[in-house]
């Protein structure tokens, strides 16, 4: 409802304090059904119904076997999902935290220690780090490599080496069974 | 008009440097309006309310259209079932457009009846046809868009109308097309377009809104303004005037939106378009139907055409068909009954229009045609004989009898 | 003054009349709809039977591909009830890291699958008639809600001189009289959860409540926030009115 704004044109004297209120009163409730009309033109562009159901992915974890990592699609962006071995956990607990660019424990960074999971979003400039697949370099920490700017990512996704400020994000997620989860 | 002087002193920084506050105040301000303006004055402002809400809802709608044969009609239900307040947004947009259709309709019959095509504003007019014209275009490419079935059949039986024209007539339509019948190509030609014109009508009805400062309003008397004792400032008497008028038709308007939202719509058009299927009728949307029921009164294909674009041609001569000095139909006994039956007949025409033919119903649409085009000549001959009614001395004088000796014609 | 109002009056009843007059057919027989109104909303639960019918009886040859399984949580489907329900219908996915097409349950957030994967195979399983897809059937017809119920109830004997072609049914509904779909509903054709007696009639509206919703999803809340609006704007528009009578006091 578009609206033109009423200027009183000067103080009204005493005996007209009754059209002020009028006035008044009808000005805050044509500027209020106003905004209220904004609202949904302004809503309309936030994620629509469907955008939103594909806020959540569940994953199967049977297939992957120790050592193996899948990437599964969530948000529309690559997420990591690694089944951590014995040497790599080791290899992500031995790291002094206070050392690190992004200071995080490896504890803190998943929920069972041989499941990790990632967003697979270099957090310098967006690429994909490189390190799922058997061949892929993984970098010189045992994790990832990210091959536009040389960002190194350890056992446990966190920066080491290169020019990404931050670890590689966890996203929310949460385990339905031992063998399923659901991220997001 | 800069010179104007401010209070404030930071409007009147900008106002030095453009003069947008001056002009405000010139022309929606102080802007000098007949007193006597009725109801019927409101209608402008309506449609141009209404534009506004048409581009503010067409462009939400267009950030989640898709203009491709093979997904707009799923856009279309993306966007009334999972886009958040897409099915308001639907539903303002296509009721918006039979609302601008019934507003500016009734607004160009108070033109006719007060005679505010007459001098000096034939090209107030003229501009104000002008929008009409491509409101037409743009509904009707808006139509199209959902693809349905009638989008689709609407659009086949439209396009076709222009291989009517001898010799180019094919080649038209091909262009139009884009491709051999209408398809994908058109869809998205349609999209830009129907995306353009609304600010073209923008650009013409600013041009409208100058052109009538120009001459000033006309008022139900049809008398000229004599001096400011017939006029009052345009704010705050015509702003809340029309603030009310606004409130008025919003009710209307949403009432639609949100209880009736199908009325003036077409079931047909929720069944996606099917090139190999043609619906038992098709009729376009209501605002179309009188000129549709005046292309098939006449029998021959091309003769049709010219009559339903002519019925609208016909109106830019209005000035000069109507030899009438005197405007406001209300002193002129003949014309005003002349009227009433035209516009009684344009609902008869339009009734036919969605009929599907048959003996009867062409019958009544070629008598309903002939009135049509023979209100004009009619008009012609009635400014010639017709005796008006004594004017009043001016808007402010008080209403006299008829008696009370005042210039029987008012010149133009 | 009278001239205008005989012409509103007219122009009135042409409006009416024009859409309604404009499609002729067999006159409908108004049923009584929740939705209807001002003040109408839905029947959740007659809607989760209405799916029932739909999920047990129409599904099978109709499709309804604008639905996805997490619109049913509106109608009152738990999570789980939802997942059993898209889980009962493979979807294709893929190419895997293989290269290769796979099946897989469908997942809430798909939509319905549908019977057949596309028309031709429809028609062929249908004596060459293709069943439409029923998400916007309610407001694909004219008479909407009525039609549809009518078409569902209008089975019956031909009356004397009808004939009826081969694989047909008389349907007086039916535009012709003549309708490709057998009778799909009758008495108990499904035993309802919640213990509604599932006579033909019942089950008629439970499933045509049911299309509604899924053609016009967004009904209750349009119809409440259409009363709120319009009561703001009756009262503002009230106000202006108002204001308006004072402003142009000093000038009557």
């Amino acid at each position: 409802m578009a609206e033109t704004s009423t200027n009183a044109q000067s103080t009204p004297p005493q005996g007209e304090t009754r059209r002020d209120f009028l006035l008044y009163a009808t000005t805050v409730m044509g500027v209020a059904g106003t905004a209220l009309a904004v609202w949904p033109f302004i809503h309309s562009m936030n994620p629509a119904a469907d955008t939103l159901a594909m806020a959540t992915t569940e994953v199967d974890l049977t297939p992957v076997a120790e050592g193996q990592s899948i990437t599964v699609t969530w948000r529309g962006k690559p997420v990591f999902v690694r089944h951590r071995t014995a040497a790599e956990i080791e290899m992500a607990r031995s790291v002094v935290v206070a050392d690190l660019r992004d200071p995080a424990a490896d504890e803190t960074r998943v929920k069972k220690p041989e499941w990790l999971i990632l967003v697979g979003v270099c957090t310098h400039l967006g690429c994909i780090p490189l390190g799922q697949k058997p061949a892929d370099p993984r970098g010189d920490f045992g994790g990832w490599f990210c091959p536009c700017h040389g960002s190194h990512y350890d056992t446990s996704g966190r920066v080491r080496k290169g020019p990404a400020p931050l670890n590689l994000k966890v996203p929310d997620y949460t385990f339905l069974t031992d063998t399923s989860v659901r991220i997001g | 008009m800069s010179g104007q002087k401010f209070d404030n002193k930071v409007i009147q920084w900008v106002d030095d440097r453009l003069p947008i506050f001056s002009i405000l105040q010139h022309s929606a301000v102080e802007y000098p309006t007949p007193r006597n303006l009725n109801y019927w004055w409101n209608f402008g402002s309506l449609a141009g309310l209404v534009l506004v809400i048409m581009i503010l809802s067409g462009l939400f709608l267009a950030m989640n259209y898709a203009a491709n044969s093979a997904l707009a009609f799923t856009s279309v239900e993306h966007i009334m079932r999972d886009v958040n307040y897409g099915w308001l947004l639907r539903y303002l947009h296509a009721n918006g457009a039979s609302m601008f259709f019934i507003v500016v309709y009734i607004h160009i019959f108070r033109g006719l009846y007060y005679g505010s095509y007459k001098a000096p504003r034939e090209v107030l007019w003229w501009l104000g046809l002008v929008i009409y014209l491509l409101m037409m275009a743009t509904a009707f490419m808006g139509y199209v868009l959902p693809w349905g079935q009638m989008s689709f059949w609407g659009a086949t039986v439209i396009t076709n109308l222009f291989s009517a024209f001898p010799v180019v007539g094919d080649y038209i339509v091909t262009l139009l097309w884009g491709g051999f019948s209408v398809d994908n190509p058109t869809l998205n030609r349609f999209f830009a377009l129907h995306f353009l014109l609304p600010f073209l009508i923008f650009a013409v009805v600013f041009l409208h809104v100058v052109a009538l400062h120009t001459v000033k309003s006309n008022n139900p008397l049809g008398i000229d303004v004599k001096g400011p004792q017939d006029t009052i400032p345009f704010h705050p008497y015509y702003t809340i005037k029309d603030l009310f008028g606004i409130g008025v038709f919003m009710m209307v308007f949403l009432g639609f939106v949100f209880f009736a939202p199908n009325f003036f719509g077409e079931p047909d058009n929720y069944i996606p378009a099917n090139p190999m299927v043609t619906p038992a009728h098709i009729v376009p949307e209501w605002y179309y139907l009188p000129f549709y029921a005046i292309l098939r009164s006449v029998p021959d294909k091309l003769m049709g055409v010219l009559a339903m674009f002519g019925a609208i041609i016909v109106l830019f001569f209005l000035p000069w068909i109507d030899s009438s000095k005197v405007r406001s139909a209300k002193f002129r006994p003949l014309y005003k009954q002349v009227f009433w039956i035209f516009l009684a007949n344009t609902f008869v025409l339009g009734y036919i229009g969605g009929q599907p033919p048959d003996d009867t119903t062409v019958m009544i649409g070629r008598i309903a045609t002939a009135v049509y085009f023979g209100f004009f000549p009619l008009l012609w001959l009635l400014g010639k004989i017709e005796k008006p009614r004594p004017l009043p001395l001016s808007i402010s004088a008080p209403v006299l009898k008829a008696k009370t000796a005042a210039q029987p014609m008012e010149k133009a | 003054m009278r001239k205008f109002l005989l012409s509103t009056v007219a122009a009135a009843i042409v409006a009416v009349a024009t859409p309604a007059l404009a499609h002729e057919g067999p006159k409908l027989e108004k049923q009584d709809w929740s939705w209807i109104g001002v003040f109408g909303q839905y029947d959740k639960a007659q809607l989760k039977r209405g799916f029932q019918v739909y999920r047990e009886v129409c599904s099978n040859c109709h499709s309804m591909r604008l639905m996805a399984y997490r619109n049913l949580s509106y109608i009152g489907l738990t999570e789980d009830e939802i997942k059993d329900a898209a889980g009962e219908k493979q979807v294709q996915d893929g190419p895997n890291d293989q290269g290769e097409m796979f099946m897989r349950p469908a997942r809430p957030s798909d939509h319905f699958v549908s019977p057949f994967p596309n028309e031709q195979a429809a028609r062929v399983a249908n004596n060459g008639a293709l069943p439409p897809d029923l998400s916007l059937m309610a407001k694909a017809r004219v008479g909407g809600p009525d039609y549809i119920y009518g078409i569902l109830t209008g089975y019956g004997d031909a009356p004397a001189g009808h004939t009826v072609p081969d694989g047909m049914y008389y349907n007086k509904t039916f535009p012709g009289g003549n309708i490709a779909m057998p009778p799909p509903v009758d008495d108990d054709r499904v035993s309802y959860t919640d213990g509604t007696k599932a006579t033909k009639e019942q089950i008629a509206k439970d499933i045509v409540a049911f299309l509604n919703y899924t053609a016009e999803p967004e009904l209750d809340v349009r119809h409440s926030m259409g009363l709120k609006v319009l009561g703001f704007l009756f009262v503002l528009t009230a106000m202006f009115y108002a204001l308006k009578r004072r402003i142009w006091a000093d000038l009557h």
